[in-house]
């Protein structure tokens, strides 16, 4: 997905039929492995010389032609495509061209900045998310208030809600800084909150749709009238009843959103110069460093596939109908 | 926009109330592309031209919204960027409308091992990132204003061919669609005259849904400086200009063409999912 969160029928099709994990587990390797082949080739004739970016302009042909078989770039791209296939499950990524580093030993530190702000993204997402679409579903004066702020909320793209936060709270009020990630616990979390508010802020108001539009259809049915017709207290037939069933729904907005900020962090990390795999992508892609681009893009795919084949699972332990197989 | 907006509140008219929202809404993206259209020519400066002696300058009379760090009419950059804003999108929606209806309208005719592995390849699609491929595609064709724009066209596809698809087989299980065939009437003039007829409203609607989208994602490779390339004005890359204008406390570039992107998503996406609701359209 994008920067901006997918409508309602949006993202992968939720299987209807039984989701046997065999049958989940070859699905995803397959979408990755074949992500990855096209990553990988369609990379491989982007424009860019990395014998020039190595050796420099005044390396001879005879050098030239050593280095093109060193770095196979001769070889047919199926070989090419076997040899980076299998250096990647050995944990070897390749050589920056830009950094002369391993692909790895650059990835690692920066993996740590950007599931950081991922991380705090997810949470207020949730927290926010969740509470303000459970509020909406409920409350029948509330819900067009919620509706709108929420419509709102989900047209605003990441770059946009990053130039607002910034001039608000970083240049007039001072309270946070406008660049970086930070060092040290602490520091980091103060460096990353803006980001990390900037990121969540779309994907809130979705979590928000959603979760609004899956409580107030729980709350109608006929199971919750019948136990609010029996008395039961508001605040249990809201937790039992209610939310429960919600949940399934609510889960699956969530996962979207979790895969969703990953690839978001591209925008996000660039726009306040966190120094993460985001913003490296980008840079990646301006210094034509394609070994360091296709291994973050293969992150994000991993990433993605990961989380939509564990909201699966999660749906059919969650809801026993898909688990036996049985009609939805 | 506007016959689907007259479309719309003619049919309410005929239940009773006018739906107003959607008459706001769909005035204001009426104006928008007005502006799009006509903007250029309205710029009361020339959107590139630079002037030394008035960078960065606030609101006056000379210039409503003040100029930028290089002396430009941020005002005339916003009217004239209008045209790529919402170009690159246009063809975004339009393409992948286009080849998500046909493919969606093929495979709920032919049924079978078409409908399964367009629907297996839909889901390998739906697990690539947007604005992963716009970088890819920018990595690949070089940063500009195509790169996105195929890339986009091509990641918008399911998100269409998903929906319509689930509408093209309901129409496709309709007496109607036997009564054709029976008749003798050939697939092709069936699915183009009949079933395309039927499912074009909720293409529409989804069109209209998917332009906002379009907007921020292409907006936001244009940001990353892998779109839109400048000197061009569009608001996307304007957002990004004015990045260092807000250091200074000069919030005008940056905050006015955001809240544009802002006041266009809206727009069509209320009109987009009221139309869609509307017509009673799901996944």
């Amino acid at each position: 997905m994008s920067v901006s969160p997918p409508d309602a029928a949006a993202g992968p099709s939720r299987g209807r039929r039984a989701a046997s994990p065999v049958r989940l587990l070859a699905g995803a390797v397959g979408t990755v492995l074949a992500a990855s082949f096209v990553i990988f080739s369609s990379l491989s004739v982007a424009p860019g010389d990395p014998v020039s970016q190595i050796l420099g302009q005044k390396a001879t042909d005879a050098q030239r032609a050593a280095m093109r078989t060193q770095l196979g770039l001769d070889d047919p791209l199926l070989v090419r495509y076997w040899h980076w296939l299998t250096g990647v499950v050995h944990g070897d990524f390749g050589t920056s061209l830009t950094y002369r580093q391993s692909v790895s030993g650059l990835l690692g530190p920066r993996i740590l900045t950007t599931l950081a702000l991922v991380v705090m993204s997810a949470v207020i997402i949730l927290l926010v998310g969740v509470a303000l679409g459970a509020f909406g579903g409920t409350s029948q004066r509330w819900r067009p208030v919620v509706n709108g702020v929420v419509g709102f909320g989900v047209a605003i793209p990441g770059f946009v809600a990053a130039s607002v936060l910034i001039s608000i709270f970083a240049v007039k009020l001072g309270w946070f800084p406008t660049y970086g990630a930070g060092s040290g616990f602490v520091d980091r979390i103060w460096h990353l909150t803006l980001p990390a508010v900037a990121l969540s802020l779309g994907w809130t108001a979705y979590v928000a749709q959603m979760t609004a539009a899956a409580v107030k259809e729980e709350a109608s049915r006929e199971h919750v009238m019948t136990a609010t017709g029996r008395g039961l207290p508001r605040q249990l037939v809201f937790r039992r009843h209610i939310m429960r069933n919600a949940s399934i729904p609510v889960l699956t907005a969530s996962g979207l959103t979790v895969a969703g900020l990953v690839a978001g962090s591209v925008v996000i990390e660039s726009a306040f110069a966190v120094d993460g795999i985001g913003s490296l992508l980008i840079k990646s892609v301006s210094n034509k460093d394609y070994s360091v681009v296709t291994a973050i893009s293969l992150l994000i795919v991993i990433v993605f596939v990961l989380v939509t084949t564990v909201i699966d699972f999660a749906q059919a332990a969650l809801d026993p109908r898909l688990r036996d197989g049985g009609k939805v | 926009m506007s016959t689907l907006t007259a479309r719309l509140s003619s049919r309410r008219t005929r239940t009773g109330s006018v739906d107003k929202v959607v008459l706001v809404f769909g005035t204001v993206c009426g104006f928008l592309i007005l502006m799009a259209v006509f903007g250029p020519l309205l710029a009361p400066h020339p959107p590139s031209q630079t002037d030394i002696l008035a960078t960065s300058q606030g609101p006056s009379g000379q210039h409503l919204l003040g100029t930028d760090s290089l002396g430009r009419d941020i005002l005339s950059r916003l009217l004239a960027g209008a045209r790529l804003s919402f170009l690159g999108p246009g063809i975004i929606v339009v393409v992948s409308a286009t080849a998500g209806t046909a493919l969606a309208i093929a495979a709920a005719w032919h049924g079978g091992w078409l409908d399964r592995g367009l629907n297996r390849v839909l889901n390998v699609m739906f697990a690539v990132p947007g604005i992963l491929v716009a970088v890819l595609a920018a990595a690949v064709f070089g940063a500009g204003f195509w790169a996105p724009v195929l890339a986009l066209s091509l990641v918008y596809i399911p998100y269409v061919a998903r929906v319509v698809r689930s509408a093209a087989v309901r129409e496709r299980r309709m007496p109607y669609v036997e009564a054709c065939e029976l008749a003798g009437l050939s697939a092709w003039r069936i699915c183009t005259r009949h079933i395309l007829r039927n499912v074009f409203p909720i293409v529409m609607a989804q069109a209209t849904i998917g332009f906002g989208s379009a907007l921020m994602d292409f907006g936001a490779t244009s940001f990353l400086g892998l779109g839109v390339q400048p000197p061009s004005a569009e608001w996307g890359l304007m957002v990004s200009d004015g990045r260092s204008e807000l250091l200074d406390g000069a919030l005008q570039q940056s905050l006015s063409a955001g809240a544009l992107i802002v006041l266009t998503v809206v727009s069509f996406n209320i009109v987009g999912e009221r139309l869609s609701s509307r017509i009673g359209a799901s996944g």
